[in-house]
Order: C-alpha cells, then structure tokens, then sequence
C-alpha cells in the first residue's frame, strides 16, 4: 500500500516539477486552456489505460488496443447515419467482441496473451480496412460529433468520460470483490484457484471488460476526429503500456493501481505538450519519451528495494 | 578453514534481525543452527553467504578479514549455500549444472568428455554413482536433485557449505543417504553449516550446536553436551511440555466418504473421515497423498468411484465447490499455493469469504483482526504484506482464511513443514480445539511421530493408493514405518 502510494506522489511531484520547469520555457504552457488541452490529449489513451491496468494487473497484455479502436471507430461510423445511440452501442459491441474472443482464447485456450492479442491487432486492423474500403468514413451527422467535440462546462466531453471511467475502475479494483479477484489471480493464479476464485473466469471478464473500453474510446476517437479511419489509433498500445508502465504497474501481474496509471498518463502528456510548445524537435521528443519509461521504471524498483 | 563472524549486526526497518551474534565454523565439524523461526538463522546465514550486508561485525577466513560483497565473492572463498529453493538449470543435465559457469573448456569450446569424466569422480566421492551426468535435471526426483547441487559445491571446492532445511523435501530414505554424504564431507574436513528445525536431525547429524532466539546466540555448545531438552528451552525461551494436546476426542458422524475413488493418479481409494476426528495419512513421498486430498477439493478430477458429504452425493468439480460445501485446504506448497506472497495479511485471510459485490472494507478488517488475535498470527499490522511474516505465520494466516469461511473439513498437507516448534505447538492446539468443536480434519504428514500423536486414525498410503488403516491404538511407530515401506508389519 505504502509503496504504491509512494509511486504516486513521486510521480505527481515530478509532474509538478516538469511543468515548473515548462511553464518557465514557454509562456503558453501555464494556462487553463493549455491544461484542457492537455486533458485532451491524453483522454483516448486514458480510458483505454484503464483497461490495460486491469489486464495486466492480471498478469497478462493487449497489444490489439489501437488496431481495434480503429475497427470500432469505422464501424461506428458506417451505422452514425441511422442515430448516434446505435452507433456508440455497435462500437461498444465490437470491443466486447474482439475483448471477449481475446480472453477465451488466452484464458480457457491457454494462448499467451501476447501472442493471441498480437493477432488481433493485425486481425482486427484488416477488418477495419476491409470494412471501410481503405478510406476514411466522413460526412457524419453532427451529433455524432458531439461525444469528441462538445464540453460541459467548458471541459471537453472526452475528458469527462475519461474521468468517470478512470474513477469506475478505481472503485471496481479497489472496492469490489471482483478487483479483489483480479488482483490475487495475477498475484498468484495457483493460491487464488486453490482459494476458490476461477481464475478462468475473472481472466475472461477482465479481457472483455477491456474491450468494452476499447470500443468507448474507439468511438470517441472517430467522434473526435468526425470520420471512422482505418489507420487511425496507430501504436496506441505502446502509449498506453507507457502511461501503465510509468504509473508503477507490474508486468508480471498483481501489483499496480488506477491511480498510479492516471498519475503516468498525466506525467507523459505533460511531457508531450510541454516539449511541443517548447519548440523541441519531435524525433528527439521520442527519445526523452524512452528515457522518461525506463527512468520510471528503474526509479520504482530502486524505492522497492529500499522498501 | 575456520570462518569467524564476530558481533553481526544487521538491522531491518523496525527490528533487529541479528544483534552481536558470534559463531565459528570449522572445517570437519557440522555445525547445527537452531532456532525459531525469525530467529534470526537465515539473515546470518544470508549474511555469511554474501547476499546479506551486516551493519556491523566483522568475517575472518582463516584469520584473513573477509567481507563478501556477493554470493559470488563468498563462492569465491568456497563459501557456498545450497538453497531450499534449489537453483539448478531444469533443462541442463547433472554434468552441465555441476560444472555451471566453471565449463571445463579449451580456447572456449566446452571440453564435453573432461565434464563428464569430473562429474563422474564428483559423483563416486559422494558414493551417488547411480546418479547419471547426462541426465536431464528436470526429470531427476527432488532428492536427485538436491545431491547434484552439493555434488556441485563439492566439485567447486566449497569449503563452507550452508544448508538450510535441506531435509524438508525428502523421505527418510533419501535423508540417510543425504547424512551419509554429510559425514563424507566431513571426513574430507569440509565445514558444515545445518540449519534446521527437526531435533532428531540434530541429534544425528551435528557436533555442536547453536540457538538463535531473537538475533542474539542464546547458547552454543557442543553435541554431546547439548541435551535435547536443553536446546527447546533455549530455542523457545520456556518450558514446553511434550508439544501434544493430549485429549483426543470422540468421533461422531461420518461427513465425508469415499468409495473406490480413483482421481489423478490415485486409485481405488475407500475411506471416511468422521467429525470430531483426526485422520493422519501417512506414506512416502509420491505416494498418492497430496493428490487423494486434492481429490476431496475438487482440483483432481474424479475418474471413477464415488463421494458423499453428509451422505449425500458430492462431486466438487473445482476448489470453489468444494470451499461452498465447507471444506478448507492448507497446502503443502505454502508459499507458492497458499499465499499471495505480495498481499497484505488481510487479503490473503479474506480471500475465500468474500461475498457480494462490493468488499465491505470495515467488516473485512474487523473479522480478520480477529482471527489475527485468536490464532496468534504476528504482524506489525494487518496490511503488512504476508511475504514479510514467519513461515509459521505464514501458515496462520491461511488458517485464518479457512476460520473465516467456517469450514467443518479441513485438508491439513503437511501442517507444520518449516515451522517452528512454538508456533507447531500452537497449530496443534488449534487442530484439537477444532475437532472438539465437531470439524473433521485429514492431515497428511511426513512427521511421523506427530501424525501418531495427533490422529485419532492411521492411513497408510503407498503406490498412490491406501494400503492400511489403523486405529490410533494399533499404529505403532515401527508398525507404521514398515507399512509405509511395503515391508509385513
């Protein structure tokens, strides 16, 4: 509990720090608008973090987050003429779909997770450009544009959702006896199955849940950027582990919380915004974004050891 | 050689892990460390192996000051510990292993026939000449294996070696086999670090003896001078009776019966397990025991035969069924089947008894602080992760887990392996309370002398199936033995 803690507010306080830091380079960093930008920015990968941290706190992986939240943005998008509604529920449909078929096969088939979810995403990406015909799907209605484009309040919809997601998924780690679950199969899948919990199924639940989430923030992006694109959420896995990773989630399952994967999504799109604005070259952007995951990482197994 | 360790200190955050403590070991002598467990036995052995940093204190090799700064530095200087977890490559062979990270080579090619004619002599040195070196370490029994990591220390001229518990996975036939070697090594005037909880083993195997209690050497003497009683007062830091609750109680009904079960690899096995009693099993290890108790859980799948709980047909298809019918198990494999090692006490004791949706987080605390008190578990608190408590505490803990889903059967496998004699004490007192309150526990021992004190019935397993059953009254420790061999009682 301690050590977990720990990482967060490390993690926070470095937040903090860089954006002392940016907020001296570059007069527009240290803005509302700037902050709600950043929000933004990091709301597709948030919702679908929370997911990962679950699968991973069980001990397993998606690497088929981006290619199927382009699967579900063209799909959503084909329907979006009939109403919004069925558009989101077909979106919400494909994710559980893909996320259910994933965690069959990873948890009653014994695949490795990483090799079932490798296949779906080439899987799911070639569905998505067969459905869409390799093109863009535009000239969408205008409230479908709403679920990317609004706000209330002044604070963008996406980010809204993000928040509500990241909070359900606090409280289901945290407080239900389904977290509990989740935690012990990945903590020790032998004792939990020895204690009773099916390890199988709570495997399952937790792949399809994700896909559930995938399929929200597939619809989100196509709402956002107003078209189902078939190449859209290219190597969204990567970010999404990223923010997972930094946020002191363990890969080999069991360890890791919600808001430890909140804290590192916020760090990394700090980071982003605040190089863009600070004119650095995006090519060595992507370098300080390598040495920031690994520094975070080596940072928490360092205080683990202390601890 | 001669090792010194002079006034070890090593302190860990909120307590005193070792304070001062002295020990020689000398070459030709085996050297017996006693103590319970956090005693204080696996920092100073960590600590004389290289993998734990004193805070004070001083080693001397032969008069030579010598501070490891790793296992590899200690190995170096022919200090070598054989782990209870062993650390053999699974997919090499014996040879391979033996001679792992010191190849025999010439200009960087592995000298394949000089490694197997080395292993060879290694082998006939520690008369296990029926070990083959081109075996697969992976399909050698547990005791093979054992002897491959000291054929190893051997052929690597440790002149230290630690063990610790290195009995805890073996039958008695293997043990004599591994004591054999052990005055091997002892003629060659290697020294001999044994660090153990079982005072027969002491007994057989040491010339002098040291007691750890709480991280100060409580008494260090020589074997012969040592009597045993002398070593539990100084190990537990009171007087103990015999250990064993002595009132054994009367059996009621018959809760749990198998007719010609077979499950897994056991077979055609008929027994009933009554309330308010104790069923000992007993028999080498492999036999069929743990298996015969996992197909009462549910996580061996019946082939054929039947069960009844209460008389009524029962066919628990996976340890969740089983749980729901009221039966708990505590299993062999503690650390690696029972707990959730990086969770605190509290998840690892509710894990069984959470019910609805939501964790009611209060309630939760509540009942494990209970049972935390009733079974005397110790810990700093609650949220301590369970990976940091004594073996013995361990054990509490997923005792607790099964007080807390108030189980009537309970499946014991190897109850007391690796715990001390204070917190076996304990555990036995419980088991007995638990009867007295109509719970009907098997338990599956390697122990013999507490499965014939504790069990109101015997049975005797043997080619994975049962063989005997004997009333408390008839189970003699030499009658039992025999069984358990195969010989004619």
């Amino acid at each position: 509990m301690n050590t977990r803690r720990l990482t967060e507010f490390a993690l926070l306080g470095a937040t903090a720090v860089e954006a002392a830091v940016f907020a001296a380079i570059a007069p527009a960093f240290f803005t509302i608008a700037n902050a709600l930008n950043i929000a933004l920015a990091i709301a597709v990968t948030g919702i679908l973090a929370v997911g990962m941290t679950a699968v991973i706190l069980t001990g397993g992986i998606d690497l088929s987050v981006g290619s199927v939240v382009a699967l579900a943005g063209v799909c959503a998008a084909l329907v979006a003429g009939k109403s919004t509604l069925i558009a989101i529920v077909v979106a919400l449909l494909i994710g559980v779909a893909t996320g259910a078929l994933n965690g069959t096969l990873i948890a009653f088939f014994k695949v490795p997770a990483f090799v079932t979810t490798l296949a779906m995403l080439t899987i799911a990406r070639g569905l998505a450009f067969i459905i869409s015909s390799g093109r863009s799907i535009g000239n969408l209605p205008d409230s479908f544009g709403a679920l990317g484009r609004s706000s209330l309040a002044g604070i963008p919809t996406p980010v809204i959702v993000m928040a509500v997601v990241m909070f359900a998924g606090a409280f289901v780690l945290n407080r239900t006896v389904f977290g509990r679950h989740v935690y012990a199969t990945g903590g020790n899948p032998d004792a939990a199955w020895l204690a009773g919990i099916d390890t199988r199924r709570v495997t399952w639940l937790v792949y399809a849940l994700n896909g559930l989430l995938v399929g929200l923030a597939g619809v989100t992006l196509a709402s956002r950027l107003g078209a189902g694109v078939p190449n859209s959420g290219l190597q969204y896995e990567l970010d999404v582990i990223a923010a997972v990773v930094v946020g002191g989630t363990s890969l080999t399952g069991g360890r890791g919380t919600i808001g430890g994967t909140a804290s590192g999504a916020i760090f990394i799109g700090v980071l982003t915004n605040g190089l863009n604005l600070a004119n650095i070259d995006p090519y060595v952007q992507k370098i300080a974004l390598g040495v920031v995951i690994v520094g975070a990482v080596v940072a928490d197994q360092l205080s683990r050891r202390r601890g | 050689m001669q090792l010194d360790a002079r006034s070890i200190t090593k302190r860990y955050p909120g307590v005193v892990a070792l304070d001062g403590v002295d020990l020689t070991l000398a070459g030709g002598e085996v050297h017996a460390i006693a103590g319970e467990n956090g005693a204080g036995k696996s920092t100073l052995m960590g600590v004389l192996s290289g993998s734990v940093r004193p805070d004070a204190g001083t080693l001397t090799i032969d008069g030579v000051a010598a501070g490891f700064a790793s296992p590899r530095d200690a190995r170096e200087r022919g200090v070598r510990m054989i782990h209870q977890e062993l650390s053999l490559v699974p997919e090499l062979t014996v040879a391979e292993n033996i001679f792992l990270g010191v190849e025999p080579a010439r200009s960087g090619v592995v000298d394949r026939a000089g490694q197997r004619i080395r292993t060879e002599e290694v082998l006939a040195r520690l008369r296990q000449t029926h070990l083959d070196p081109d075996a697969r370490v992976a399909s050698l029994p547990l005791a093979a294996r054992q002897m491959t990591e000291i054929a190893r220390a051997v052929a690597q001229r440790a002149s230290l070696l630690i063990m610790d518990e290195p009995t805890a996975i073996l039958s008695r036939a293997e043990i004599d086999a591994l004591f054999a070697v052990i005055d091997e090594l002892r003629a060659a005037g290697t020294a001999i670090a044994y660090i153990t909880h079982r005072l027969d083993e002491i007994e057989r195997v040491a010339d002098r003896v040291t007691v750890l209690r709480d991280g100060r050497v409580i008494e260090s003497r020589a074997r012969d001078a040592f009597p045993r009683d002398d070593i539990v007062r100084a190990m537990v830091g009171r007087e103990l009776a015999s250990g064993y609750p002595a009132a054994k109680s009367a059996p009621g009904n018959v809760v749990l019966r198998l007719s010609n079960v077979s499950a897994g690899p056991v077979h055609d096995v008929s027994l009933t397990l009554r309330s308010g009693e104790i069923v000992g099993v007993v028999g080498l290890a492999g036999s069929g025991r743990t298996e015969l108790a996992h197909a009462m859980y549910g996580h061996a799948r019946l082939v054929s035969g039947t069960m009844s709980l209460d008389e009524k047909p029962f066919q628990p298809r996976r340890p969740r069924d089983a749980i729901a019918a009221g039966i708990g198990l505590l299993p062999e494999d503690r650390k690696g089947q029972g707990l959730i090692l990086s969770a605190a006490v509290r998840v690892n004791a509710s894990l069984a008894s959470l019910g609805g949706i939501v964790v009611d987080r209060e309630r939760e605390r509540a009942a494990v602080s209970t049972w935390r008190d009733a079974l005397g578990i110790r810990t700093p608190s609650i949220e301590q992760p369970v990976r940091l408590l004594s073996g013995g505490n361990q054990q509490k803990v997923v005792l607790a887990r099964w007080m807390l889903t108030h189980s009537r059967i309970l499946l014991f496998d190897e109850p007391t392996r690796g715990i001390d004699v204070g917190a076996k004490a304990e555990i036995y007192a419980l088991m007995r309370e638990l009867t007295a309150k109509g719970a009907a526990i098997l338990m599956i021992s390697s122990d013999l002398g507490e499965a014939l004190e504790m069990s109101d019935r015997i049975v005797v397993m043997r080619n994975q199936t049962v063989t005997h059953q004997l009333s408390s009254a008839e189970a003699t420790q030499e009658r039992v033995a025999r069984l358990i061999l195969g010989e004619a009682a």
